[in-house]
């Protein structure tokens, strides 16, 4: 059997505040995760549970406390090359256009045919014409989906992707999670998507991790999604399936998603 | 505003209206002064200072030769203050071991009052062209130096992270994500910088030089020739305009990127 393309084996991440190293956080622990060739997973969890962090361990960005990350097999060190991230919020150099900005991978790698290809990724999330705009010049879904040809257009074996959607309203975001779907099954990359929104989750998944709430949050569940593809992330909402594994998913999550409101509340008190 | 340059000009030549009718002997009856020549003395006349003018640029044609100098020391203490400021900005915002160490230094240097340190300068670099250079360095220098420390260190961590998950080197990261998110800051400080290499060359004239426009100003003040002081002074304030309006270009060619506030077109 092949190596799975992303596996995190018993992941640990501590934080140490810097002006007080007694102050310790810990945001993630015992964590082990494994994404197979070609499998769309999400992670949903309650709000700061620590499940950009996981990315982020993923990516290479931030060396875990303990644990190890493997990567079709191999150990990974330094950033994980063989990956591509969308982060949650704006990532995009304001300094350079649409165009430009999805060219700027294949520029970094000495490839020749730079434009051309970033050109035709530009097309392909619907924005052919927009390619001379700045940043500042396109509205917030139309920089995400920059972000996303950015990312795609590297052709990543690994797509790593952080809430790419949730600042979205709920028209564009669909919108958005078909044309993902859609390019995705068109590849079959593995993706390690991460998101807070259950729904989303089931609609896009062939697997989705529940975490625990945060500090040392851990996966506390494990579903199978077994509906039918390809899909329509709006239609499959209201397929009965569907409703029966929301409803199995959040009666593990709820729990989980109550205690963290009630943490950040005394935090807050 | 359409008519805004019309207001602009009309302000000018309104303030030169009233130095001509304030100070012009025997125009309005004294008030300030008991001899009606001693206004003239104080302040000069616009009349006989734009006369001078003339014929430093017309008649005599013979200004050519000190501003010159002036603007090849401003330009050169410009270029080499600004270039310095970028690349040591740069390396200690990027190296922090560097830049802890030479903290310190950098604040003590830029505290110390840099205008006294012109007579130094001419001893070591003589009377010529390096020494105003030199001064005009100091002053632009740190200028620079800050903005881009500050610029670098403002950089997106998200663009960062974002731009090394794309693949790029550390060279690369340099020149496409430190020095373009450095140069909106560098520029709000060239504006301030290209100014004050023009108060270094003068000044630098001013203590010691046998040419420039400073020279010129000194040995009208010599001679209590106000009129060419005040000539001086209205010919250096229009360069000094000259290269603020030349960096505003460079400017608005180079930074097309950022968002302007309300770029809407009423029609």
């Amino acid at each position: 059997m092949d190596a799975p393309a992303l596996r995190l084996g018993g992941i640990a991440c501590t934080f140490v505040a810097r002006d007080d190293p007694g102050q310790r956080y810990t945001a993630v622990r015992d964590v082990t995760l494994t994404v197979g060739a070609g499998e769309f997973v999400s992670v949903v969890g309650p709000t700061g549970c620590g499940k950009s962090t996981l990315l982020n361990v993923a990516a290479g960005l931030l060396a875990p406390s303990v644990g190890s990350v493997h990567v079709f097999g191999d150990p990974l060190t330094g950033l994980n090359r063989r990956a591509g991230y969308m982060f949650q919020t704006e990532s995009l150099m304001p300094w350079r256009t649409a165009l430009q900005n999805v060219m700027a991978g294949l520029e970094f790698r000495g490839v020749g045919d730079a434009g051309a290809q970033a050109d035709a990724w530009l097309r392909r999330v619907g924005l052919g014409g927009f390619g001379d705009r700045y940043p500042h010049q396109l509205s917030g879904g139309m920089r995400k989906r920059v972000s996303l040809a950015q990312t795609l257009v590297l052709d990543p074996d690994i797509i790593l992707m952080d809430e790419p959607f949730s600042a979205l309203d709920v028209q564009t975001r669909q919108l958005m999670e078909n044309e993902l779907l859609a390019l995705w099954s068109a590849k079959k990359k593995a993706v390690l998507f991460i998101t807070h929104d259950l729904d989303e989750a089931i609609a896009m998944s062939d697997r989705v991790v529940c975490l625990s709430a945060g500090p040392a949050a851990h996966p506390i569940g494990e579903f199978a999604i077994d509906l039918e593809r390809p899909r329509d992330v709006a239609e499959v909402r209201v397929t009965p399936r569907f409703v029966e594994l929301h409803k199995a998913i959040w009666s593990v999550l709820r729990e989980e998603v109550l205690k963290g409101y009630r943490q950040q509340q005394q935090i807050a008190a | 505003m359409k008519h805004l340059r019309f207001w602009q000009g009309g302000l000018l030549v309104a303030v030169f209206a009233a130095w001509h009718l304030l100070t012009t002997p025997g125009l309005l009856p004294n008030f300030m002064f008991e001899n009606d020549r001693q206004a003239a003395f104080f302040f000069g006349e616009p009349v006989k200072i734009f006369g001078r003018i003339w014929n430093w640029f017309v008649a005599n044609a013979d200004i050519y030769e000190h501003l010159w100098v002036t603007l090849v020391e401003t330009a050169l203490a410009f270029a080499i203050g600004t270039g310095l400021g970028l690349v040591l900005g740069l390396w200690l915002a990027l190296s922090p071991l560097a830049g802890a160490i030479a903290d310190p230094y950098i604040k003590a240097l830029n505290s110390m009052p840099r205008v006294i340190l012109a007579p130094i300068f001419s001893v070591w670099f003589g009377l010529g062209i390096a020494s105003k250079v030199a001064l005009g360095v100091t002053l632009v220098f740190f200028i620079v130096f800050f903005n881009v420390y500050q610029g670098v260190k403002e950089v997106s961590p998200v663009v960062l992270a974002n731009a090394r998950m794309l693949g790029a080197s550390q060279r690369q990261l340099l020149r496409h994500v430190y020095l373009p998110s450095a140069t909106s800051w560098v520029f709000s400080s060239l504006h301030t910088s290209v100014g004050l290499a023009f108060v270094g060359a003068v000044v630098g004239e001013y203590l010691g030089s046998s040419r420039g426009v400073g020279y010129l100003i000194l040995q009208a003040e010599g001679a209590f020739d106000i009129n060419t002081v005040m000539a001086g002074i209205l010919v250096l304030t229009v360069f000094a305009l000259a290269l603020d309006a030349a960096v505003g270009r460079i400017e608005r060619h180079l930074m097309r990127w950022q968002p302007a506030a309300g770029e809407t077109e009423k029609l």
